[in-house]
């Protein structure tokens, strides 16, 4: 039973993934007065499929000079826990993988790992572009991932449990953006930054660094680091949705496409801001972090922790 | 223990999604900090300099497209205006206008890439194609009107090839209706967003007194507080008959340079609009010999091209082809000034300075 489960979540996100990135051309396109793909298919549905195979049967390339296991081994460390946070998340009341206590701290600790991959990917490349974009990775993420765990203490104080399912069950009433707007936005502004989405994405930005940590990477194994940037786009749409949209809670439809829909409206914002912002500079980004973003978490947290002892 | 630190030397271009062509640029690095650099050119150069010598004069104004091949009007005008210089020839004056409005309307073309790519470098890629579908309006006026959208080969000798067709008026007053607005729209896009200010308000910044001491001009000179533009300065064909303009920035940064070339698209729209209003019905073409053949001697002359001064000088010997031709290519005189600029810069400003210098390399490399 388990195993049909993962087949499916597993399946079904696979696929989820590769149409994002058809929605993302269209609908950056339709911003650019452009029309996007419309070869393969109707209105170039079947794009992501034929891109799939393009890669599959692409000449896999590993640089003469570069550190061949890690150069291999990193796209895997990269992909692997974008798709295994996936097990905590609850796309509705009755449909998830596991229901364990620290499912918060479980999809955080493990996505964490996924900047590994970035940094040795940069690293074992050997290339100057790939080193820049790698430090600058080890920078970016690791300090907003640490934004992203203070900025969620809010909630999860009101929660009073890491577990998913009880988080999304204490928003029965009224949903946590209500009761921390600060927390949601400095959630939103460091999930973007951890997922290197514009106007944050630094480590691979295009007119700069040529593409950053993945410059020397070809075929699949430059599609698992596609893969696993779209699947961590989605890890963070799914925890702000559990987290403040009170999860698959809502009227009439069923919970799943609540949870959908959610998670869909997180998605569009994500492509959205790639169409209208330029990018921050590596020091600039560093300084919001630090001087502004960590002083309004723990802002954030004091608030919540004297509201929460003297009324509730 | 001593940690030993080490210069990196990163070689940028030439093929980088954003040095503008061929330019290739060696980076000392600490860390990202530039600690110096050195532009590397000529990966496009074809002997245009050489090329005329083995040319009639007239067999020449089609090469001169490919310099600044985004902004070939200003190329043939200056070339043109050298050689009516050097032969004394007269232009009447419905060609000096129509040759103002062809220049003044690539002008703005030659701006909207320059935008477009400038925005692009930096993050914002949908001003890029906003940009280019206004260039495309005014690519297709210059097709209408010589056939070619790039490379146009329409001035001549005391005139101009052809006079405008009557369906050019229509279409170009319809743009330069529009325009305004669109430049609203860009700057929109750009002029406040936060992001944009941060990455280019005093970044790659040049002062008055080194701009002059490196010979910059056009918009790069004018980003940092000096009022010197040629049409201005020293008018030719009719600019001093047209009321417009000169804008000028403080601080010689980025962002000044970019407020100066978004200004002038909108002082280029209005003296567009008050060509097409002032000029005369008439000849397009002076009495010009059959066989050019300027007398022995040598002349210079210039003009306020999109990128500064494009100057050509020009020495005769009474034959009909050239004996030498000298270009004063601007971009090539600005791109001098970039390693200055970049001095103590990260990486994410080279190519924002590189964007906001405005060079094409057809024109560094000749």
């Amino acid at each position: 039973m388990v195993l049909v489960k993962i087949i499916i979540i597993l399946g079904v996100i696979l696929l989820v993934v590769a149409y994002l990135t058809y929605l993302e051309r269209k609908v950056i396109a339709h911003l650019q007065v452009r029309i996007g793909p419309m070869r393969v298919g109707w209105h170039g549905l079947l794009q992501p499929i034929a891109d799939g195979l393009k890669l599959l049967v692409k000449e896999d390339i590993i640089p003469e000079k570069a550190d061949k296991w890690v150069f291999i081994l990193s796209p895997i460390i990269c992909l692997v826990p974008a798709f295994v946070v996936y097990a905590v998340i609850p796309f509705s009341q009755h449909f998830y993988l596991a229901n364990i206590n620290i499912g918060i701290l479980y999809i955080i600790s493990i996505s964490a790992l996924g900047v590994y991959g970035i940094v040795l990917a940069g690293w074992s490349s050997n290339s100057k572009y790939a080193l820049l974009g790698g430090f600058r990775s080890a920078a970016q993420m690791i300090s907003y991932e640490i934004f992203l765990g203070f900025s969620i203490i809010g909630p999860l104080m009101l929660a009073g449990s890491l577990n998913t399912l009880k988080i999304v069950e204490a928003q029965s009433g009224v949903w946590f953006i209500i009761y921390q707007p600060l927390a949601f936005a400095l959630y939103l502004i460091a999930g973007i930054a951890e997922t290197n989405r514009i106007p944050f994405d630094l480590p691979e930005a295009e007119t700069e660094l040529v593409a950053g940590f993945h410059t020397e990477y070809s075929g699949m194994k430059f599609a698992f680091f596609f893969l696993a940037e779209y699947a961590n786009m989605m890890v963070v749409s799914s925890m702000a949705v559990i987290l403040f949209l009170g999860g698959w809670k809502g009227p009439f439809l069923p919970g799943i496409v609540w949870f959908a829909i959610k998670v869909g409206a997180f998605l569009f914002l994500f492509i959205w801001l790639r169409g209208t912002l330029p990018r921050y500079r590596y020091d600039q980004l560093m300084r919001i972090g630090w001087k502004i973003m960590f002083p309004l978490c723990l802002l954030n947290i004091a608030l919540t922790g004297i509201i929460y002892y003297l009324f509730l | 223990m001593v940690l030993e630190t080490k210069e990196l030397l990163l070689n940028m271009g030439p093929q980088h999604p954003s040095t503008h062509g061929v330019l290739r640029l060696l980076l000392y690095l600490e860390g990202e900090t530039i600690v110096n650099s050195d532009p590397i050119i000529g990966y496009l150069h074809r002997g245009i300099e050489k090329l005329a010598e083995a040319k009639t004069y007239t067999q020449f104004i089609p090469i001169t497209d490919r310099l600044d091949y985004i902004a070939a009007f200003p190329n043939n005008l200056a070339y043109v205006q050298t050689v009516e210089k050097l032969m004394s020839l007269e232009v009447p004056l419905r060609a000096q206008y129509i040759r103002v409005i062809l220049t003044e309307l690539n002008r703005i073309a030659s701006h909207l890439v320059w935008l477009g790519t400038h925005a692009m470098d930096i993050g914002a890629i949908t001003v890029f194609l906003y940009c280019f579908r206004e260039r495309e309006i005014i690519l297709d006026l210059f097709e209408m009107v010589s056939g070619a959208r790039m490379t146009v080969n329409f001035f001549r000798f005391g005139g101009v090839a052809a006079d405008l067709p009557a369906e050019f008026y229509p279409k170009v007053k319809e743009f330069l209706d529009t325009f305004p607005a669109k430049i609203a729209d860009y700057e929109a896009l750009l002029t406040q967003n936060r992001i944009w200010l941060a990455r280019t308000k005093n970044v790659a910044v040049i002062s008055a007194e080194d701009g002059i001491n490196w010979g910059l001009s056009g918009p790069n000179l004018r980003g940092s507080g000096i009022k010197w533009d040629i049409r201005k300065a020293n008018p030719y064909a009719v600019y001093n008959k047209l009321d417009f303009e000169i804008p000028t920035g403080q601080m010689g940064d980025v962002y000044d340079r970019y407020m100066v070339r978004m200004e002038e698209m909108r002082q280029s729209t209005r003296i567009v609009h008050q060509a097409l209003a002032q000029m005369p019905d008439g000849e397009i073409k002076g009495k010009v010999p059959k066989i050019i053949k300027p007398p022995a001697g040598e002349a210079y002359s210039c003009i306020e091209s999109p990128k500064g001064e494009l100057g050509f000088y020009i020495v005769s010997d009474g034959s009909e082809k050239p004996y030498r031709v000298k270009i004063r290519a601007p971009s090539f005189v600005n791109l001098e000034a970039l390693p200055l600029m970049l001095k103590g810069g990260l990486i994410a400003d080279v190519i924002a300075a590189i964007g906001s210098i405005d060079i094409v390399l057809g024109e560094v490399d000749r």
